[in-house]
């Protein structure tokens, strides 16, 4: 009686294998994005959408990390880098068409949480104060190691001439989006994040931020690129995230556009 | 609540179950029965998969299975897709680090049936087979059940194999444990709550019902 009813269960189970989501009917191409962005990009597909009736399925993430998983042969499409550096290494390793559009640059801002003893000062001044005095506990960066705004916030910090007393206090982000929450969601005074997200809605009423001078690191030239097997969907996007529709978008989230002044 | 990811999840459990049960009671019989002389060696092979981090698990994984490897090359000329940042090369993972979630619940249950019944079922005239089928496997059953609802469980609750294997692809291999990161990176906390609600309540029922299966055993037995 148990043995049938089992015998039954397992049968449901098994036919639960011929829903499995490898059949994908429509072009839907995943596309991996750098995390900063977050809220930037997915407003664009939104417009994408809105234009054209077509869809794209993001996942955001460490470029570092993405650049790694494609080289592995991850089925995404598209890559929208947060540098350059990760796009050529997909050129060289032949997955990607070609050596892509610059389509954005990014600006670092110090992130400081509502109620932190830490001021939100762009030249890092209160910074070096806090870390003198005492009040700081811990300061959030994506990680150096693969993403591309921790790697600027480690130019930053070490322009400002703080890196090696702030490196033990540090907590390190998987991309600058955790980083960002980590900054913000008050287990440390603040953090050093991607302008894009300090302007989101999300992260705005959680936190005041102060842009750190560009000359204090190497820019954030952020590169995006089609990979071998991309379909018209994903061509589409690639076009569209260069229009005007797209560029003001990204303008809103604090990108410098390429060909604009400033 | 992103409904996707909790149907990847749900689907993703189930089929652990589904290809995991046949190996778990063919694995779990024999290492109950045997007497071969490296059977503790295989006995902690099984159990390995309990104590390794899981990030280790996901690192051999991805260098076992990736595209520069014969296997990774091979499943990609007969499949069609690479096994890496899909569901199947989830699901892969997914048997293996619940190996042990299946194997020993049954191995216990298996012993428990006892060398003395087998013997007066043999000496009965009863086909190995017939009685394996009426004798042993109603006997450990509940066994066998305890091992499903725990690979079950497991499954949902992966993350850091999911994490480094699967890349967070909707619909693919963004499974709801990944989903509920994802939320709280995006600074989505209503969403993250919402999802993390189920799942408590999903692992939950599961212990219960787990509990409820041991009880009604040590019942029948008292």
């Amino acid at each position: 009686m148990v043995l049938r009813k089992t015998l039954a269960l397992v049968a449901a189970l098994s036919a639960s294998l011929a829903l499995s989501p490898a059949a994908k009917a429509q072009d839907e191409p995943i596309i991996a994005a750098a995390s900063d962005l977050q809220f930037a990009l997915t407003e664009v597909a939104t417009a994408f959408h809105g234009q054209t009736g077509k869809e794209v399925k993001l996942t955001f993430g460490s470029s570092g990390n993405f650049a790694r998983q494609i080289q592995q042969g991850a089925p995404f499409e598209m890559f929208l880098s947060a540098d350059e550096k990760f796009v050529r290494d997909l050129l060289v390793a032949g997955v990607a068409v070609d050596d892509g559009t610059l389509y954005a640059i990014g600006r670092i801002v110090i992130v400081v949480p509502n109620g932190s003893s830490l001021k939100a000062d762009g030249t890092l001044g209160d910074l070096a104060l806090a870390l003198k005095d005492g009040r700081l506990t811990k300061f959030a960066i994506a990680n150096p190691e693969h993403a591309p705004y921790g790697q600027r916030a480690e130019e930053a910090l070490r322009h400002a001439g703080l890196w090696d007393e702030i490196k033990d206090r540090l907590v390190l982000g998987e991309n600058v989006s955790q980083a960002a929450q980590f900054a913000t969601a008050g287990g440390a005074e603040g953090g050093i994040v991607a302008y894009s997200l300090a302007l989101s809605p999300e992260v705005s009423k959680l936190a005041t931020y102060a842009l750190i001078p560009n000359d204090w690191h190497e820019p954030l030239r952020q590169r995006m690129v089609l990979l071998k097997g991309a379909g018209e969907t994903a061509h589409d996007f690639y076009e569209f995230v260069q229009s005007p529709a797209a560029r003001d978008i990204l303008k809103q989230f604090g990108f410098v556009l390429p060909g604009d002044t400033t | 609540m992103d409904w996707t990811a909790l149907a990847l999840s749900l689907q993703l459990g189930a089929l652990t179950v589904v290809v995991l049960l046949p190996l778990g009671i063919a694995f779990g019989r024999w290492l109950a029965v045997t007497s071969i002389r490296g059977r503790s060696v295989v006995e902690a092979a099984t159990a390995l998969p309990l104590v390794l981090p899981p990030t280790v698990i996901g690192f051999y994984l991805l260098v076992a299975f990736g595209q520069g490897t014969w296997f990774g090359q091979m499943w990609r000329d007969v499949v069609g897709r690479p096994l890496v940042f899909t569901f199947e090369g989830l699901l892969l993972a997914s048997v293996i680090v619940n190996i042990p979630f299946a194997v020993q619940p049954i191995q216990r249950g298996f012993e428990a049936v006892g060398q003395e019944l087998r013997d007066a079922a043999a000496s009965c005239g009863m086909s190995w087979w017939r009685a394996f089928w009426r004798i042993e496997l109603p006997l450990a059953w509940p066994s066998i059940l305890t091992a499903m609802v725990l690979t079950f469980a497991h499954t949902l609750g992966e993350f850091g194999v999911v994490l480094m294997v699967g890349g967070s692809i909707p619909g693919e291999t963004k499974t709801i444990a990944i989903a509920i990161y994802d939320r709280v990176q995006a600074f989505d906390d209503a969403a993250a709550a919402r999802m993390s609600g189920l799942l408590l309540l999903i692992s939950l029922a599961t212990i219960a019902l787990s509990y409820g299966i041991t009880r009604r055993t040590g019942n029948r037995r008292g």
